[in-house]
Formats: C-alpha cells, sequence, structure tokens
C-alpha cells in the first residue's frame, strides 16, 4: 500500500512537471499565435494526461523482468500491429515525408515506398523466426547457437549504437520540431521529452510503452484521415481533379521553376506545375537512391527496438498477424501522406513551408491551420495544436521504444549475460533494467542538449546502415545458415557496423568547411547584382512589381543572414571532423557497399572459424525457428 | 539452452519437416527475390527513364504516379499471400509435427 501511494506521488510529479515544463516557456515566437497558445497548451496536457493515466495503470502489472521488456509476452497480434506502425512513424517518416512532397513532388513520395518494402523483409524472414527462438532482445536470437558471451558482447555494443543514432535524431528533431511550433525553448523541449519517456519506461516498462505507441498511432492516424478529408472533399473525391489544381497552382509553378533553374527557362506555367509530378527534383544521383533503399529495406528488419516488438506477442502467428497489420497501417498512412503533402504545397504553397522549416517539416501543421481556417481562427489554431501535440507524443513515443531497446541491452545482455553469468535473482533482473533505463535516458537528455544545431537528420539513415550491415545478415545468417558460428557473428558486428559508421564519416554528409565557405561566400557575391535590380523594380512604382522586388529584397536578406551564419560556424576551420578536406567517398548513404561486406564478415568469419556448440545447435534452432516447436517454453526459460 | 531431451535431429530428418522445409524456402526465397526486384525498378526506372514515368494517363496522373502507388498495392498483395500460404498450408503442416514430438517431452 505504501509503495503504491509514493508511485502515485512520484506519478502526480512527474505529471505536473512535464505539463509545467511545456507551459512555463520563455514563449518565443512558433507557428501558433501567442493569443491561442492556451489552446495549444490545454491539448498538450489532454495527451499527456491521457499517457501518465495508461503509464500508471501499466505499472501495476510490471513485476517481472519479461513484463517489464516484452509486456510478458501478452500483447495482441492487432495490438502490437498497431504499436509497430507507432514505433516506425517517428516524426522523420510522419512531419519529413509530408515535408519533402510539399517541397519536392513526386520524389517525396518514391521516398515513402522504401519505407513501407522494408516490412516484407521483416514479415518474411525475420518476424516469426524471431518469435520462435528469441526472448527479449537481438542478441538473445545470436546468442542461441553462437558463444554467448562473445556475441552477446558485439550484440549489445551494436544495438546500443543503432539506438543512439537514432534517439540522437529524435531528441534532436523533436526539440526543434517543438521550439518551431510552439516557441518552447530548445533545452526545455529536449527535456521535456526525455522526463516524459523516462515516466513510460521506468513505470510502465514495455507495457506502457506498447499502449504509448498504440494511442499515439491511432491518434496521428485520426489526424491525418481528417485532414486528407478536408484537403480531398472539395474535389469530389477525385485524384485526377486534385491533382490538376496542384500542378495548376502558381506557388507549385514558382517552386518548381526555382528548382530547375536555367531549365525552366521555355517551360509554360502548366508545364512546370505537371514537372513536381515527374521525378528528379530531389534525387540526382540514383546511385545515392538505390543505397538508401538498400538500407531501408534491409535495415528495418535489424533494428533492435522493431525486433524487441516481436517478443511481445504469444505465438509466431500473433507475430506474423502484427506485421501484416503494421504494413496495412504504414502503408496507408503513406498514401494519406501524399494528399498531405501535396494539399500543404497547394494551400500553403512550398515557399511558405520552407520559410518556417527550411526541412519541410512544418507541411503537415501548417496545412491543419490553413484548413482549419488560417492562423487567426480558433479552430485553425486548435487543429495546429493537435497536430503539433501528435507530434510532440510521436516524439516522446518512438523515444521510448529505443531507451528500452538500448537499455535491455545494457541490463540483460551486459549486465545479466556476460557479467553476472546469468547467475541473477527476477528481483535484480528488473533492477538491473530500471537503472539501465535511467543512464540511458540521462545520455539521451544529455546527447540531446549538446547536438543542439547540429545537422543530424542523417543520424537515421546511419542507423539503418549499421543495422543493414551488421545486424541484418547477423541474425539472417544465424537463423538460415548452417555453418554460420560465432567467428561469423563478431566479424560481421564489426565489420558492418565500423564500416558504415567510417563510410559516413568521410561521405559528403559531413560539414566540409572549405566548401560551406566557398557556397556562402557565392551566395554573398551575387547579392549585390540581384539587390540592385530588385531596388529598381521597388523604384518603378508598378504595384506587382514592387511586390516582387519587396518579396526578392527579403529573400535576399533571409539568404544573407544564413551564409553569414554559415562563414561564423566555419570560422578558422578548414577540415571536417575527421580531417577532410573534401569528401573521400561519394555516396551519402553506405549501403550499397557495407551492407555486401557485411554479409561477406560474416561468411568468411564463420568459414575461419570452429564452433561445435554452433553446429551442434543448429537442427535445434532449425526445428525451433521453422515449427515454433516448445516455444510457450523457450519464452518461460 | 537444450532444456529438453527432444530429439531434434529426429525432427529434421522427419520427411514431414524436410517437405515443409522445402516448400518454405523455396516459397519465401522467390518471394523475397521478386519484392526486392519490384522495388527497386521505382527508382532505377525514375533514375533512367523519366520520360515514361513523365507519360500522363488519366488527367495529371503519369506512369510515374501509377507506378508508385502500384508499390504499395504489391506489398500488400504479398503480405496477404504469404500470410495465407502460412496460415492455410505451412502452420497446418508443422502442427502436426509439433503435436506429435511434443507429446514425447510432456511426460
Amino acid at each position: 500500500m505504501n509503495s503504491l501511494s509514493l508511485r502515485t506521488k512520484a506519478f502526480t510529479l512527474v505529471g505536473i512537471a512535464a505539463i509545467g515544463l511545456t507551459a512555463l516557456p520563455a514563449l518565443a515566437q512558433g507557428a501558433v499565435a501567442p493569443n491561442y497558445r492556451w489552446l495549444t497548451f490545454a491539448v498538450f496536457a489532454a495527451i499527456i494526461a491521457l499517457t501518465m493515466y495508461v503509464t500508471y495503470v501499466a505499472a501495476k502489472r510490471v513485476k517481472t523482468a519479461s513484463d517489464f521488456y516484452t509486456a510478458g509476452g501478452g500483447v495482441s497480434g492487432l495490438q502490437n500491429g498497431w504499436a509497430i506502425a507507432g514505433d516506425y512513424l517517428s516524426a522523420a517518416s510522419f512531419l519529413g515525408i509530408a515535408g519533402l512532397i510539399s517541397q519536392y513532388g513526386y520524389d517525396g513520395f518514391m521516398y515513402s515506398v522504401g519505407w513501407l518494402v522494408a516490412y516484407i523483409t521483416v514479415l518474411l524472414v525475420i518476424a516469426e523466426p524471431c518469435r520462435n527462438i528469441g526472448k527479449y532482445t537481438l542478441s538473445d536470437i545470436l546468442a542461441y547457437r553462437n558463444d554467448p558471451k562473445k556475441v552477446r558482447i558485439v550484440g549489445a555494443l551494436s544495438t546500443i549504437t543503432v539506438s543512439t543514432f537514432y534517439l540522437t535524431a529524435q531528441m534532436v528533431g523533436g526539440g526543434v520540431l517543438v521550439k518551431t511550433l510552439i516557441g518552447i525553448d530548445y533545452e526545455i523541449s529536449v527535456m521535456a521529452v526525455g522526463v516524459l519517456m523516462l515516466a513510460y519506461v521506468l513505470f510502465g516498462g514495455m507495457v506502457a510503452t506498447t499502449w504509448v505507441q498504440i494511442i499515439k498511432a491511432i491518434l496521428l492516424v485520426i489526424a491525418s484521415i481528417i485532414l486528407v478529408l478536408l484537403v480531398w472533399a472539395p474535389y469530389g473525391f477525385s485524384l485526377p481533379a486534385f491533382l490538376q489544381d496542384v500542378v495548376g497552382d502558381p506557388k507549385v509553378q514558382l517552386r518548381v521553376a526555382g528548382l530547375l533553374g536555367e531549365a525552366s527557362k521555355n517551360m509554360t506555367p502548366q508545364e512546370l506545375g505537371q514537372r513536381f509530378l515527374e521525378p528528379g527534383l530531389l534525387f540526382k544521383a540514383p546511385i545515392d537512391q538505390i543505397s538508401l533503399g538498400m538500407a531501408l529495406v534491409f535495415g528495418t528488419a535489424g533494428l533492435p527496438h522493431i525486433l524487441m516488438r516481436f517478443f511481445t506477442v504469444p505465438t509466431a502467428q500473433a507475430a506474423r498477424k502484427s506485421v501484416i497489420w503494421a504494413m496495412a497501417i504504414i502503408g496507408g498512412f503513406y498514401v494519406l501522406t501524399l494528399f498531405l503533402g501535396f494539399g500543404a504545397a497547394k494551400h500553403v504553397g512550398p515557399a511558405a513551408i520552407a520559410a518556417v522549416d527550411p526541412g519541410g517539416n512544418m507541411a503537415g501543421p501548417l496545412l491543419a491551420q490553413f484548413l482549419g481556417g488560417g492562423a487567426d481562427s480558433m479552430l485553425g489554431n486548435f487543429m495546429l495544436a493537435f497536430v503539433a501535440a501528435v507530434a510532440f507524443a510521436t516524439i516522446v513515443a518512438v523515444v521510448a521504444g529505443l531507451v528500452l531497446a538500448a537499455a535491455s541491452a545494457m541490463a540483460h545482455d551486459l549486465y545479466v549475460g556476460v557479467i553476472r553469468e546469468e547467475h541473477v535473482t527476477p528481483q535484480e533482473q528488473v533492477r538491473a533494467a530500471r537503472i539501465a533505463t535511467v543512464i540511458v535516458g540521462a545520455m539521451a537528455i544529455t546527447i540531446g542538449i549538446a547536438a543542439k544545431g547540429q545537422n543530424v537528420a542523417h543520424l537515421v539513415a546511419l542507423a539503418f546502415a549499421v543495422a543493414a550491415s551488421a545486424n541484418f545478415p547477423c541474425v539472417l545468417l544465424t537463423l538460415y545458415w548452417r555453418k554460420c558460428n560465432t567467428g561469423g557473428i563478431v566479424a560481421g558486428m564489426v565489420v558492418g557496423t565500423l564500416l558504415a559508421v567510417g563510410l559516413v564519416l568521410v561521405s559528403p554528409n559531413m560539414t566540409y568547411p572549405k566548401a560551406v565557405r566557398g557556397a556562402a561566400e557565392k551566395v554573398l557575391a551575387a547579392d549585390g547584382p540581384k539587390r540592385t535590380a530588385a531596388q529598381a523594380d521597388i523604384a518603378s512604382g508598378e504595384a506587382p512589381k514592387v511586390t516582387a522586388g519587396q518579396k526578392t529584397i527579403a529573400a535576399l536578406d533571409r539568404a544573407a543572414t544564413k551564409a553569414k551564419g554559415d562563414i561564423e560556424r566555419v570560422k578558422g576551420e578548414t577540415t571536417s571532423l575527421v580531417g577532410l578536406e573534401a569528401p573521400l567517398f561519394d555516396l551519402r548513404n553506405p549501403g550499397l557497399i557495407s551492407i555486401p561486406l557485411g554479409f561477406l564478415a560474416v561468411i568468411l568469419g564463420s568459414l575461419f572459424y570452429r564452433d561445435k556448440r554452433a553446429e551442434d545447435m543448429w537442427e535445434e534452432l532449425y526445428a525451433r525457428q521453422n515449427t515454433g516447436i516448445l516455444a510457450s517454453r523457450a519464452a518461460a526459460h | 539452452m537444450a532444456m529438453t531431451s527432444l530429439e531434434w535431429g529426429a525432427i529434421v530428418a522427419d520427411p514431414r519437416f524436410q517437405v515443409l522445409h522445402r516448400k518454405k524456402q523455396a516459397f519465401l526465397t522467390g518471394l523475397m527475390i521478386f519484392s526486392v526486384f519490384f522495388y527497386f525498378l521505382l527508382p532505377i526506372g525514375a533514375a533512367y527513364f523519366p520520360a515514361l514515368y513523365s507519360v500522363k494517363v488519366w488527367g495529371p496522373i503519369n506512369v510515374g504516379i501509377l507506378f508508385a502507388l502500384s508499390q504499395f498495392a504489391v506489398a500488400w498483395g504479398i503480405a496477404f499471400y504469404y500470410s495465407w500460404r502460412a496460415n492455410n498450408e505451412f502452420d497446418a503442416m508443422a502442427r502436426e509435427l509439433v503435436a506429435d514430438f511434443e507429446k514425447k517431452v510432456k511426460v
């Protein structure tokens, strides 16, 4: 009883702290108008209160390590499908893809396809075997027939690496997002995300994390369906009529002309608009896109926080059902995104979206504001607040799943498996899991604040690349290749991780001060003549010319400020983080090179190593992964 | 980990397991290769055949948009086809095998 009342107090405190954090801010300007900020606050508070209540209820059910890591294996296929969708529809895919479509049209939509196709790999070769032989973590699968200590060490390191990259991108993205939307200070946003996430995971373990994912995924889908209905209804739900209006919009045509530059000189407005529905506005190097596609299609099946979701269901059949549901939800969501992206381009305009956030991430929220009646209306601001709160919940929930995956690697694999050699009491296991959660959570907040202002967009792609180059080959081959053994797993994990990270460090993703300075100086050099021309336009006194001139000057001012900022940022530096003046390696995503080499490392490592246990256990593993025989006992073990 | 005295070698050698394993392996490999191939046609086609993607089919809707939308339909189709085969065929084959062998360790 006493502990319960303590828990209640702890909850009330965390709840108040979290709501307070979002309320107290030094209210700088955000996308929400100041006089409607109370509305944002109310919607945020409602969603936070709902998830805290769920966590409170869940906390009573979390007693053992199995409850904490995998919700005791008691999640249904349908619930897990929604939770997987929740884990996957992170800020990057929810806000990012709508943004890319609003800025680059067709290429943004094409980009979303890979995120769905990835689940075919998960469904066909990963989900069911993992459910049949795994327990809590990625390393459990690897440890089944290989030397448990060795593979747990490399498996845990790779899990922590992948989760940290993903986590950093989410924390920084979340901080920037909340700041842009409602003007809360970056540091406070990051702390609010961290504190809430810690409350979910620490008290409610996987039970709470799963339910928070489900709630958030449902809210996200509802919000998107409402927006799409509002966007599409005026056209009688006709796709050609809707797209015809998009390509006929002058804002869209202007954007295409800007992207194409000189090449657009002889194109009619109608041709410019139509070009928005054709490929090539974003992806210039096909090889880059193929490499990214490989990282997505094979990396998703190696993401520790996604793999972990398959241990929460009781049977292989439930695992199968959960992937089918997840594919239906995720795919359906990306189809809705098509309308959100094009709708935002038509109604808000690519330039207006980019003015709020250069990455285009605000396309969805700004579209919501427009559809509700605009920046000065109550409904518009309510809808913006709702989408903003859902985006915030998205980030917190995704971070919770990632922290749980990293903490399980630390506590279950490294501490319990390697240091204590499995000799621990059930109470010690749960305590270790909670301590690891606090460590990872504190780390996430610290990294989030330290990485302020860094460009972290490529970190999600890097997480996928490491997962595809290290985790995926190891899991796939230990499940399906008789000769795979400890030597192969260690070699594959080490080579795959180092290669993926190493290639990114020397790739065009890094900041090269010389190139940055060169580009900024070019912008400043071009400023003078353009400004003179615009001033001449204003001086002419003709109304349309004056407006155009004023717009040009405003754009020039922005560009000049950014260029000066860039020069200031790289002042005194001549080389990138690893001491290079220019990239050594041209691919933005290393997948094309690192995935095949990761497989090669597993194969060679296995062939050059003798491991009697891996050979002896093969028949057991293979019989189990194919039939699910004794699966309930594997889970109970 | 080996906590039962189940004869794993006997399961793997069982003709029913061999049939299940062969059927599943062939089916999964084929489906996986097809899905990867079909997916990569999209970015490769966009890079090397942009003119084809630009051909208008229905109002402003062009081949490229239809192809990208078809990716969703094909991905869902593969998922449902796999699920149907697994539910109706593989699960039944495994169930019989599992029942036979689990009987031996229940004692």
